[in-house]
């Protein structure tokens, strides 16, 4: 069981940068955990603190204003590279709720779903928009999938239908999947008879 | 009936129920390969239901990615360099223990990385589905299987089901015809694919590699190129199977066997993409005219022919930021810049015929002074093989660090890093900011590139040294 995700305002934090790979949201070092809590402290690490381990002033995330905002807006093509679904737990264990990009990779987008995490995809302007205001304070509601910025423009953003129903009545996939059980039996036994 | 494609065909031979407007699919998955880093939350959310893993015979475990592969940590007394590691390897083999799944641990002789060991074994097989909690997972591609990678909590619904909830992908034909010239690899084909498609082009599809190029390539090499496909943003690519394959698997320990095999034969040839069939969307690729490529970028995108130089591009902050990480200037020619490090191994390049193709290079000459060449075999099999075949005598004379098998330096987390600021010439898959250690400059190529390089202590186009 999740909280339910349904509708929230929150100031965005900007990254600019196109296709940020899971490698520097949580860089593979950090994958040696066994657990999936605490990894919001090396979000972005790489870039976020210097090499004796110091904050980097000018990293978006170490300034006064970004604290408390839940929305991230980044580049194209946010999440490409490894599956680690640890760049989600990171995102969430920092307190951001929602990544909005022109793009977003697929398994980092299936993988934010699961926990969570919303994976909003908008158009070039929208994005462009967003991106030239950072900290623009956004209305996201998941129930009527829109997108509001403070210009009053409301932005529709797609979402799968069944992770959108799961996430707004706070259930997991998982007990769906196991209520097929029955189905994944016939299916085997089937599968059994004809490769037989 | 309508034309259906490899994809389409195996698709629909494993949906338990199909997808609806309100639900994804439910897909069956007839193997699921695990390792030590993606698997403990898996594990543990089992536990805290009370489950078991449901179909443990179709489970299959080994350790990889944060192993260490010196031979004294793997099978002396050296303690392992990274403590977590430590943990996570011991933590695979209770969990291993607890659910009755195979594991090959730290001194079996079938470990290896998990995408070169399912298919060394014979358990990857054509028309079936196969997943991983790793991206490369698309290596199994290569024998008309539908494989992709997942996330931890995918891998707990595997454990628990047996299946996963899916919404179908689009699909997408790669075609590629001409032959491969002299010294050009299916290194360099995948790496240039990934130039003209981009980095998120195949984001949302599964590709089919085709054409005449694609034919001709031997298994290993089809793994190269399937292995990347998630580079372009594609979760899975896939190959049709044919003679290549099937001689391939023909006798590998969990491949079927006498009659077995005839009929498993007789089914695998169906898998393949009827002609007419639809692609949502397509790209045609003339292999006669590459050359040995590689990257100067921070994404596997950003890559040109080794005789090319690094685009200039006015007012793309991104571009510049890239270039700023590698310390490369817009205009710079490849050729000839100077190496640190050299890797060749990986799931990508890590199998024997990689390893033959560095030895071809680095036979009867010597590591350039100053350069650090790391050779990794991808599996235990794959090393004592290249043993057996005197490779790592070549490799060792030449000044080579002969290792274990393991992921290593293709991800950093295991002890094997490449430091700040060096450059890093490597057949691994990713050349993202930090991916080979903190600061490290990552180039992609081939293992003709890579030991060429090695041996020149620059950047040096192989066809040079054949």
């Amino acid at each position: 069981m999740m909280q339910p995700l349904k509708r929230f305002r929150s100031g965005t934090v900007v990254i600019p940068s196109s296709n940020i790979d899971t490698d520097q949201i949580i860089p593979a070092r950090f994958l040696t955990t066994t657990h999936k809590e605490g990894l919001g402290a090396q979000l972005f690490a790489d870039w976020r603190y210097a090499p004796d381990g110091t904050p980097q002033p000018d990293f978006v995330l170490n300034r006064p204003e970004s604290r408390g905002c839940r929305v991230l807006v980044a580049g194209r093509n946010f999440g490409c590279g490894s599956s680690r679904e640890h760049a989600p737990w990171a995102l969430l264990d920092h307190g951001f709720l929602a990544v909005i990009s022109t793009e977003i990779a697929d398994i980092f987008r299936s993988n934010s779903l699961k926990n969570g995490l919303l994976p909003i995809t908008v158009d070039e302007a929208t994005a462009q928009w967003l991106l030239m205001h950072p900290g623009a304070e956004v209305d996201i509601d998941l129930q009527a999938s829109l997108l509001r910025l403070p210009t009053g423009v409301a932005v529709s953003f797609p979402i799968e239908a069944f992770a959108r129903h799961c996430l707004l009545s706070g259930l997991d996939e998982f007990g769906y999947l196991r209520s097929k059980l029955a189905d994944i039996e016939r299916y085997e036994a089937g599968r059994a008879s004809r490769d037989a | 009936m309508t034309a259906r494609t490899l994809f389409e065909r195996i698709w629909a031979a494993h949906e338990v129920l199909a997808e609806t407007a309100e639900t994804p699919a439910v897909l069956y998955i007839d193997l699921h390969l695990i390792h030590e880093v993606t698997s403990p939350q898996a594990f543990t959310a089992l536990r805290s239901l009370g489950l078991p893993v449901r179909r443990p015979d179709r489970t299959l475990g080994t350790m990889d990615h944060s192993t260490p592969t010196r031979t004294d940590q793997v099978f002396g007394n050296a303690p392992i360099q990274v403590d977590a590691a430590a943990k996570q390897v011991r933590q695979l083999e209770q969990n291993a223990a607890d659910f009755g799944i195979e594991l090959f641990a730290m001194h079996d002789a079938r470990r290896g990385i998990v995408h070169v060991i399912g298919p060394e074994l014979g358990c990857t097989q054509p028309g079936m589905t196969v997943v991983c909690g790793d991206s490369h997972t698309s290596t199994h591609g290569a024998f008309g299987t539908l494989a992709f990678g997942i996330g931890s909590t995918e891998v707990g619904h595997v454990f628990a089901t047996q299946c996963l909830l899916q919404r179908k992908p689009k699909t997408f034909a790669v075609n590629v015809d001409g032959a491969l010239r002299p010294g050009v690899t299916a290194k360099d084909l995948i790496l240039a694919i990934i130039g003209k498609i981009g980095v998120s082009g195949g984001t949302g599809y599964v590709f089919e590699y085709r054409g005449s190029t694609i034919e001709a390539l031997s298994m290993e090499e089809r793994m190269t190129v399937c292995n990347m496909s998630i580079e372009a943003g594609a979760r899975a690519g896939m190959i049709a199977p044919d003679e290549t394959t099937f001689e391939f698997l023909k006798g590998r320990p969990r491949a079927p066997q006498g009659a077995d095999w005839d009929a498993a034969v007789a089914r695998w040839r169906s898998f393949a993409t009827d002609p007419g069939a639809h692609f949502d969307a397509s790209v045609d690729i003339d292999a006669s005219r590459l050359e040995p490529m590689i990257t100067y970028g921070t994404n596997p995108g950003m890559v040109v022919p080794i005789s090319g130089a690094i685009p200039e591009r006015t007012g793309d902050g991104v571009f510049d930021k890239a270039l700023r990480y590698m310390g490369f200037h817009g205009g710079d020619g490849m050729l000839g810049k100077p190496i640190d490090v050299v890797f060749i191994g990986s799931c990508t390049n890590g199998r024997l015929e990689d390893l033959q193709a560095a030895a071809h290079i680095l036979k009867g000459r010597k590591v350039a002074p100053g350069v650090r060449l790391m050779i990794v075999p991808g599996s235990q099999q794959v090393k004592r093989e290249a043993e057996a075949a005197g490779l790592a005598d070549i490799f060792k004379a030449a000044g080579a660090d002969w290792r274990e098998s393991g992921c290593s330096m293709c991800l950093g987390m295991n002890g094997d890093t490449v430091a700040p600021g060096q450059y890093s010439i490597s057949t691994s898959n990713r050349n993202f900011e930090g991916r080979q250690g903190v600061g490290a400059r990552t180039l992609l190529v081939s293992p003709y590139t890579a030991a060429a390089s090695a041996v020149r202590g620059r950047i040096t186009d192989p066809r040079e040294l054949l």
